[in-house]
C-alpha cells in the first residue's frame, strides 16, 4: 500500500504517497484505527499532499478516521492539501468539518501540540 | 500588438471593381481641386460641430491627412493605408474623448462633399450626359468602403484601449500582501465576476502556501456590490482557506452590503467578519498570537 506510516513520540503520521482506490482507503482507515489504539497516539497527522483529487470518498472517509480516532483517544489533523485540490473540494461542496487543516507536517505538529497541551479541542 | 494584426484580417479591404480610366478621371479632379475640397470640408466639420475637443489648426492636419489618403486609397483601390492612418489617429484622440459617432461623421461629410464636387462637375457635361452616373458608380462603392474602414478601425482601436485597460485593472486589482509573518491582507478592489473570483482564490491559495500563513483578512471595502454569486465565491474563497490551514477574516462590508446579503438569506455565518480592515488586522493579531507555540495565558482567550 503506497501509505508511509511513521511514529513521531506521541504521534502517529500517515503520509499517502499517491492516489489510493476506494479499498484502499477503507484498508488505511482501519489500519490507522488499530494503531492509534495500539501505540496509545494522542495526535494522528494525515498529510495529503501527493494527493490531486479529494473525492467525496475519499473526504468522508478522513473524516471517519477522524472521529474514529478520536473515540480512541487521538485528534486528528489533515495536512498538505493543494491549492487546486483545495479549490475543487469547495466547488464540490465537500468540506472536512469538523477536521482541521492544516499548510503542511510542521504546522500539523504545531496544531497537535497546542492542542494536547492546552486541552482545548476548539483551537485552530 | 499582435491584437492588432489579427484584427486587421476583419476589415474588409476587397476595392470594389470599378473602370481605370474613370478612376483616374476622378481622382486627377479631387487632386486638382484639393484646397477647396478640403476647405470645404472642413467647414462642414465646424458647422456640424464634430470633434470640438480639437483645436481648428489641429483639425485642419488632420484633415489634409485623412484628405490626402483617402484620395490614394480611391485611386489605388487599397484601404490598407488609410486603415493604418485611422487607427493611428483613433489611439491619439480616443483618449480626448472624441465619439464613434464623430469619426463617422467627418468620415460621411467628406464623402457628401466629394460626391457634390463631382456632382457639381460633371452635371453639365455635354459630351456625354450619362458621364456623371458612371463616375458616381465608380466613386460610390470605393467612398462607402473607405467610410467603413475608418469606422472599423476606430471602433477596432477602441476596444483594443478597452481590452488593455480591463487586463490593467485585472492586474493591479488582485495583489496578496503580507503584512507580517503569517499575515496576508487581500484587498479587493472593483467589480467581482466569476473569473475573477476564481482567479482571486487561486492567486490567495498560492499566496497562502508561499508564505505560509495561518490567518488572511479579506478586505471589500472597494467592493461597490456584491450579489449571490460574489458571496458565494467569496465563502468558497475562505473554505479553501481554511482547507489549507489559513484562517480567514472578512472586513470592509458595509451596510448597505450587509443589508442586501441579509435580504438574499446568505448565511455567512462560517466567516469572520469584522467590520473595518484596522479590527480585521487587530483580530488577525489576536489569533496569531494564540496560535504562536503553547502559553498558557493565551489559551483563556482561544475559546471563543
Amino acid at each position: 500500500m503506497s501509505v508511509a506510516i511513521l511514529h513521531h513520540g506521541e504521534y502517529v503520521i500517515a503520509s499517502i504517497q499517491s492516489d489510493l482506490s476506494d479499498r484502499e482507503v477503507m484498508a488505511l482507515r482501519d489500519d490507522l484505527a488499530n494503531r492509534v489504539g495500539e501505540r496509545r497516539a494522542r495526535g494522528l497527522i494525515v498529510d495529503v499532499a501527493a494527493l490531486d483529487v479529494i473525492d467525496s470518498f475519499v473526504a468522508r472517509a478522513l473524516r471517519t478516521i477522524a472521529e474514529t480516532t478520536q473515540m480512541r483517544g487521538a485528534e486528528t489533523v489533515i495536512v498538505g492539501i493543494q491549492p487546486d485540490v483545495a479549490i475543487a473540494m469547495v466547488q464540490f461542496r465537500l468540506n472536512l468539518e469538523p477536521l482541521r487543516a492544516a499548510l503542511d507536517l510542521d504546522e500539523g505538529i504545531q496544531i497537535l501540540d497546542r492542542l494536547l497541551h492546552r486541552g482545548s479541542p476548539d483551537a485552530r | 500588438m499582435e491584437a492588432r494584426a489579427s484584427e486587421g484580417t476583419k476589415v474588409p479591404i476587397t476595392a470594389p471593381a470599378v473602370d481605370p480610366e474613370l478612376l483616374h478621371e476622378l481622382v486627377d479632379h479631387l487632386r486638382q481641386n484639393r484646397e477647396a475640397l478640403r476647405e470645404e470640408w472642413v467647414r462642414r466639420i465646424t458647422e456640424a460641430k464634430l470633434l470640438s475637443v480639437m483645436e481648428p489648426d489641429e483639425i485642419f492636419s488632420e484633415v489634409t491627412a485623412v484628405y490626402d489618403n483617402y484620395v490614394t486609397a480611391l485611386e489605388t483601390g487599397s484601404v490598407e493605408t488609410l486603415q493604418e492612418y485611422a487607427r493611428d489617429l483613433s489611439e491619439r484622440i480616443i483618449p480626448r474623448g472624441v465619439e464613434t459617432d464623430e469619426v463617422l461623421g467627418i468620415v460621411l461629410l467628406l464623402r457628401d462633399v466629394l460626391a457634390r464636387s463631382l456632382f457639381v462637375n460633371y452635371e453639365r457635361d455635354q459630351r456625354d450626359p450619362d458621364l456623371l452616373h458612371r463616375i458616381l458608380d465608380s466613386y460610390e462603392p470605393a467612398a462607402n468602403s473607405i467610410a467603413v474602414t475608418v469606422g472599423v478601425s476606430f471602433v477596432d482601436e477602441r476596444e483594443r484601449i478597452i481590452r488593455e485597460q480591463q487586463e490593467a485593472i485585472r492586474e493591479l486589482s488582485t495583489p496578496v500582501l503580507q503584512v507580517r509573518e503569517r499575515l496576508l491582507i487581500l484587498p479587493i478592489i472593483g467589480v467581482l465576476d466569476s473569473a475573477r473570483a476564481r482567479q482571486l482564490t487561486e492567486q490567495l491559495l498560492g499566496a497562502i502556501r508561499d508564505n505560509r500563513a495561518r490567518v488572511v483578512v479579506i478586505d471589500v471595502t472597494g467592493v461597490a456590490t456584491i450579489d449571490m454569486t460574489v458571496a458565494n465565491h467569496l465563502v468558497q474563497a475562505v473554505e479553501a482557506a481554511r482547507l489549507m490551514g489559513a484562517s480567514a477574516i472578512l472586513t470592509g462590508l458595509s451596510s448597505g452590503i450587509a443589508q442586501t446579503l441579509v435580504d438574499l438569506g446568505l448565511d455567512l455565518g462560517s466567516i469572520q467578519t469584522v467590520g473595518d480592515l484596522q479590527g480585521g488586522l487587530e483580530e488577525a493579531e489576536r489569533l496569531l498570537a494564540t496560535s504562536a507555540p503553547p502559553a498558557d495565558e493565551a489559551s483563556a482567550r482561544l475559546s471563543r
